[in-house]
């Protein structure tokens, strides 16, 4: 429980449903100065851990913070910081639920022998004959599933997400009636962990590099690569008759390879780190619909298994910013069916 | 509800309670003024101050009354060196001090004390000579708790006492899990100051106290009245007093009884647990405070057993009590040198006089099918 409205009405709809409910809230930040406190709004803050407590009281259900500082250190804001170090572009919400909530999480709730692990998330389970299916939320446009890829049959069986049957107006509705004094905070930020600039968990003094351009000329000394992210167009600052884009960054070189608008479209990607929610991995080629960020459209696709948990997409039409580090997540109408990280344009 | 967490805090003794009373309702007087209310509430804070001296074998005058356990080791440490001159500076304490000494010590060392940190033996016993080794003629203050709040075990105060005198350097020891439980003689303990504080010992909390030798200067952390002497201004919390005195009477009268009844329960506890797979008793059975039980069962991770005997209704912990009410590996287990995995393991179950035979075995029995299911759990999740 974040202490925002989602996990709070899922507990709330749960105990409605006649589960027998625990709270728990993650302990995910180092200890902190009143400053650092100032700035932090975000998902696992101190003063979620408050309203989540309150909600906790209101509906009647124990309450307990779980310390899972270690394990979010290690596994998400190290591998934040060193995705970045590598030019990469991370999304450590699905580094979260991965490594930390749906598998360290979950052995906790498991010890307090809860059957389920509930959370907030905007998304369906569903138990069909193949095995439990990961599917979209009924209101799509809070659909939660591309950063839920990393789940497979052994969590989808243990989870449970009471809000992705909703509409997310019904949710707030829900949470007033409720009397949830949380009912009108606004949704978390997509990055719970950096309410101002990622790059502050990144500040170590890098270098800076040199703008270059497909060919490879130089075209003059960059800010650190730390400062840009494929297809960004602020901060370049060099004088041209086109604005420039971030196409691609190299840390082994240290440079930014920019570029015009066009030449930020790519045909394909490959996909490293893949994972299918059914755990089988795929025997041939398959089209689906895929999606390389979070908030972008999905695009028709050829799915190419390459083995060594990598496949190739080739992409029906161009896709503009192919950012690696990025999720590529794969989808067949509702299905969620896996994903993966961008390892490379194509 | 079983309540098996005496050393986090106590219930209030009803009779105690009926002692505050009157000062919570009539006897409202501030007990600086000069007037008959004012009067009795002076009176009454004097005859607990007399109670408190008691206990501890020390003058009235040698009591400064403060907020409670955190306050006095605050006073102590950071006032008693400030108090004697620049020559002296140096800090001598143990690394399983609780965390108003540790944290108040860490502060000096931040202000350019130079900090001793000795380590306990694998029971958490300190050993005189360690500490001897560590303690100069730079040394200010030599402060060592009287007994471990988290395993129970009791520190040779008077030794270490005697070589802290021998190299002139002021002794204070963190007394708060002793005070009340077992006897405590600041002569026969040869120190100059001493914390404790009133609701581990079924007083109210927000209520402790100083013990600080008479001639032994201290600066005050709060100036303002000259109340406490002029070594704690501040208008005095007198029902919280009053309830501390009362406490403390009952407390010495009472102490074989409840020391006897307390280790009965406590032996009983651990013989009907000490056969599960993996069951160790931490600290020092030899030299532990009645009440105290720390186990550990190999493999099993602490907060799983605290949160599941909670949801069973029965109050442990996994350490001390930490106000965000997470659970951090205790510094006390990795301070007498378990690794960070173990030292996750602790559970803390502390038995206080209003325990009974049958609340002992429903968690003897509790505990067994949880320990039980984790491991079933731990084969079933890898």
């Amino acid at each position: 429980m974040s202490g925002g409205v989602d996990s709070s009405v899922a507990a709330a709809l749960l105990v409605q449903e006649g589960y027998d409910v625990i709270g728990v809230t993650m302990e995910i930040w180092p200890e902190m100065s009143e400053e650092q406190m100032a700035h932090q709004g975000g998902c696992c803050s101190i003063g979620a851990v408050e309203d989540a407590r309150s909600v906790c009281t209101a509906l009647g259900i124990p309450h307990y913070v779980l310390n899972l500082r270690e394990r979010f250190h290690q596994q998400v804001i190290e591998n934040f910081r060193s995705e970045y170090l590598r030019g990469r572009t991370p999304n450590p919400c699905i580094a979260c639920n991965r490594e930390v909530k749906f598998s360290e999480l979950l052995r906790r709730a498991a010890a307090l022998d809860a059957d389920y692990l509930a959370t907030g998330h905007y998304a369906r389970v569903e138990e069909a004959e193949a095995g439990y299916r990961l599917l979209r939320a009924a209101d799509s446009r809070k659909d939660q599933t591309y950063v839920l890829w990393g789940l497979g049959q052994s969590e989808l069986r243990r989870v449970l997400f009471p809000v992705g049957h909703y509409e997310k107006p019904e949710i707030r509705k829900v949470a007033q009636s409720l009397g949830l004094r949380t009912w009108d905070k606004p949704d978390s930020q997509e990055i719970c962990f950096v309410s101002g600039d990622y790059r502050q968990l990144v500040t170590e003094a890098l270098p800076k590099g040199r703008f270059v351009d497909r060919l490879g000329q130089d075209l003059g000394e960059s800010p650190p690569i730390t400062h840009f992210t494929v297809g960004q167009r602020r901060g370049i600052g060099l004088a041209a008759e086109r604005p420039y884009y971030v196409l691609e960054l190299r840390s082994g070189e240290n440079t930014v390879v920019i570029g015009h608008r066009e030449e930020l479209d790519g045909r394909g990607c490959i996909v490293e780190d893949v994972h299918f929610v059914s755990d089988a991995w795929p025997e041939a080629a398959f089209d689906c619909t895929v999606r390389i960020r979070a908030h972008g459209r999905e695009a028709p696709a050829r799915v190419q298994p390459l083995g060594a948990g990598r496949v190739g997409v080739s992409f029906l039409e161009a896709q503009t910013a192919i950012a690696p580090g990025q999720s590529a997540v794969f989808y067949a109408g509702d299905d969620c069916l896996g994903g993966g990280i961008i390892e490379q344009a194509i | 509800m079983i309540y098996l967490d005496h050393a986090a805090t106590t219930p209030l003794d009803q009779r105690v309670l009926e002692a505050m009373l009157p000062y919570l309702r009539d006897q409202y007087g501030n007990a600086s003024s000069v007037h008959a209310m004012g009067q009795a509430a002076r009176r009454a804070v004097d005859q607990a101050r007399g109670e408190v001296a008691a206990l501890i074998g020390a003058d009235p005058s040698e009591i400064i009354f403060t907020s409670g356990g955190t306050e006095a080791d605050n006073l102590a440490v950071r006032g008693l060196p400030a108090a004697h001159g620049d020559v002296r500076t140096a800090i001598v304490t143990s690394a399983i001090e609780h965390h108003a000494v540790l944290h108040a010590c860490r502060a000096e060392e931040v202000r350019g004390a130079r900090l001793a940190v000795v380590r306990p033996d694998g029971r958490g016993r300190l050993d005189p000579a360690a500490v001897r080794q560590a303690v100069d003629d730079r040394t200010a203050l030599v402060t060592v708790m009287a007994a471990n709040n988290e395993l129970g075990t009791i520190e040779p105060v008077r030794e270490i006492a005697e070589i802290a005198h021998e190299k002139g350097a002021i002794m204070h020891t963190d007394a708060v899990q002793v005070a009340g439980q077992l006897p405590l003689d600041v002569q026969e303990l040869q120190v100059d100051a001493l914390s404790l504080t009133a609701h581990k010992f079924y007083g109210p909390k927000g209520v402790g106290a100083l013990y600080l030798r008479r001639g032994i200067a201290v600066d005050p952390l709060q100036t303002g009245g000259g109340q406490e002497r002029g070594r704690r201004a501040g208008t005095e919390n007198v029902a919280g007093i009053v309830g501390f005195g009362a406490a403390a009477r009952l407390a010495r009268q009472e102490m074989e009884v409840r020391a006897a009844h307390m280790r009965t329960l406590r032996d009983r506890l651990w013989r009907t647990l000490c056969d599960l797979p993996g069951a160790e008793r931490l600290g020092d059975p030899q030299n532990c405070l009645p009440g105290h039980l720390l186990v550990r069962f190999r493999g099993v991770d602490g907060e799983a057993l605290v949160l599941n005997l909670d949801l069973h209704g029965i109050c442990g912990s996994m350490g001390s009590a930490c106000s965000s009410g997470s659970l951090e590996a205790s510094h006390v287990l990795t301070g007498i040198g378990l690794d960070p995995q173990s030292a996750r393991e602790g559970l803390r179950l502390t038995v206080g006089r209003g325990n009974t035979t049958q609340e002992i075995d429903e968690t003897a029995s509790v505990l067994r099918r949880i320990v039980e299911r984790q491991r079933e759990l731990m084969v079933s999740h890898g």
